[in-house]
């Protein structure tokens, strides 16, 4: 049963045997993704050929590694830019979004809210269609009634960022009330009584306090950025992002060079998976 | 004061209004209208349902729409069966030493990019595959088989990449459970199936709720998984979406699917809420 209560040792023992179970699944395909990028072979798959760092460093005709491989270094460079200005725009929204659900009144607030939360429950291909087709739709209203030519409307860089930005605002909004609603606002008012008005208070005593979760939130917004498939697919003009780019190469077949780029991906999400816990441990603390 | 409270509110609200209005609410009234309009025979647009009439008539867009449903509902109950013993070892059964240890190991996998773990997959179970290696060396098999391109693989890859968000609210709920509770109901004579139906699953229904609502609405939109292992003949609804959009430049039909597909999600969110009595921002929280 549990720690408390007595239990039988075949309970124990097939409870933790589908506890090792549930890891190896979990953890099989990352592991066998990692092995195979150091494999001495054309394919990622077994057997063992012996161990290589060739589809990192490489740069023979036949074996191009990933730190020569000028396309998927591209795609790794759009997604580095697109994730910056999504993390950017989605944490300034977001945190309006917080203030303005946490310390405004206004009519028809439950409405906004409710807006707010919506792109959680959209699809992102929807969310990503829907897009498409209005800026398409504002795109041909400029152009022939201002004789506007508007890059802004058409399939690439800025309607990916808006179209992530769209979902991920939410987010932040959310992480950020979440701890806006711990602040205590006496505070704000002994700041008020000492003669500082509502800027110089949000600005010095607010988003102090909200820093550790602006910055929580800054870096999911950029994982999740980094990493938006769905929404992107429908947006993305020439440059390919990098799950954009990765999904064309899988689906056409696959070189050791995709398990390099999933390793150092791997590697990376963990590193800042791990530091992102160690501070947010250490704010609670 | 008064002044200052109402720039406040103008500071706020005018970021969100503008997310809010034109990335979510007029590109969804836009996909509404365009889904309601088609071309005449003299190539004009005009106002009709046989965007929709299309569907019902074409088995072959129906039929997709409930495989997509039914195999989603499937994905959730499975997932939740899957990981609910997982989430009560972790908070009930192991000792609290290793609990934030096996918390983080359970949460790591997640952050990766979900591209790379179905590539993961991938080459784990193809033709070529480690599978197949250690099956033909183990002499279990004498030549290799196809093990992705089916439903069942399609089944396990949307299972393995929506388990994190019926994971996380479980912990979260269960860590809630008063141990007391269950050795009452020990003391009282109650056996293993009893505690789990009468005290643990009602207690967890908000968490059961909020992840197999996230966990329906991320697989009845993943477009990723069973286009790439779930190969030609395992249609899934997204993939006509994408069809309707990208390869047949038929707009007004996308959209009229995309809706279709938006309905359902925003069905299966209500009845989920309705069936337990809980609001959205509840479940968000």
């Amino acid at each position: 049963m549990i720690r408390s209560l007595p239990y039988s040792k075949t309970y124990g023992l097939s409870f933790k045997l589908y506890i090792i179970l549930y890891f190896t699944f979990l953890f099989a395909p990352l592991l066998v993704t990692c092995v195979l990028a150091f494999n001495d072979s054309q394919f990622p798959s077994l057997p063992w050929k012996g161990f290589t760092f060739e589809w990192f460093t490489g740069n023979l005709p036949e074996r191009v590694g990933i730190f020569h491989d000028q396309i998927n270094l591209d795609s790794i460079w759009v997604s580095v830019r697109v994730a910056f200005f999504v993390t950017l725009l989605s944490v300034s929204v977001g945190t309006c979004g917080a203030f303005l659900f946490e310390q405004e009144d206004f009519r028809f607030k439950p409405v906004l809210y409710f807006l707010m939360l919506a792109p959680l429950v959209i699809p992102g291909v929807i969310l990503g269609i829907s897009i498409l087709m209005f800026s398409t739709v504002l795109g041909i209203h400029f152009e022939e009634t201002w004789k506007l030519d508007v890059g802004l409307f058409r399939p690439g860089f800025w309607l990916v960022v808006l179209g992530q930005f769209s979902f991920i605002a939410t987010l932040v909004t959310l992480v950020v009330s979440a701890r806006l609603r711990k602040f205590d606002r006496t505070l704000e008012e002994a700041a008020l009584n000492l003669g500082a008005n509502r800027f110089e208070v949000i600005w010095y005593i607010t988003l102090k306090f909200l820093r550790p979760a602006i910055l929580g939130s800054a870096a999911v917004a950029y994982l999740m950025s980094f990493e938006n498939f769905n929404t992107t697919l429908f947006l993305v003009g020439s440059e390919a992002t990098l799950p954009i780019n990765l999904y064309l190469q899988v689906r056409d077949g696959s070189t050791p060079v995709i398990n390099a780029i999933s390793f150092l991906l791997i590697v990376g999400t963990s590193l800042a998976a791990l530091a992102n816990l160690y501070f947010s441990r250490k704010e609670t603390q | 004061m008064k002044r200052q409270t109402r720039w406040g509110l103008f500071l706020f609200i005018t970021p969100v209004l503008l997310w809010l209005f034109l990335l979510i609410v007029l590109p969804h009234i836009d996909l509404l209208i365009m889904s309601f309009r088609t071309e005449n025979d003299s190539g004009d647009m005009m106002w009709s349902v046989s965007n929709y009439l299309n569907f019902f008539h074409e088995p072959i867009y129906w039929l997709t729409f409930v495989r997509t449903a039914i195999y989603s509902v499937l994905v959730t109950l499975l997932t939740f069966i899957i990981a609910l013993p997982v989430a009560f070892y972790i908070t009930k059964v192991v000792a609290p030493r290793f609990q934030g240890f096996l918390t983080l190991l359970l949460l790591l996998p997640f952050w990766v990019s979900e591209l790379v773990r179905v590539y993961g997959w991938m080459i784990l179970l193809r033709e070529s595959g480690v599978f197949n290696h250690f099956l033909l060396k183990l002499g279990i098999l004498n030549k290799p088989i196809e093990m992705l391109y089916n439903d069942a693989t399609m089944v396990l890859g949307l299972v393995y990449t929506s388990m994190l968000f019926m994971v996380v609210p479980l912990l979260s709920v269960m860590e809630s459970l008063d141990n007391s509770l269950i050795e009452a109901a020990y003391d009282l004579g109650a056996n293993m199936w009893t505690i789990l139906f009468r005290i643990i699953i009602p207690h967890a229904t908000p968490g059961i709720v909020s992840g197999s609502i996230v966990v329906f609405m991320l697989t009845l939109g993943n477009y990723l998984t069973p286009n790439l292992i779930g190969g030609k003949n395992s249609l899934w609804f997204t993939e006509q979406i994408y069809n309707q959009f990208i390869a047949s430049f038929n707009w007004n039909q996308g959209a009229a699917f995309g809706f279709l597909l938006l309905f359902l999600s925003s069905i299966a969110v209500w009845l989920g809420l309705k069936l337990t009595k809980q609001s959205l921002r509840k479940v968000v929280q």
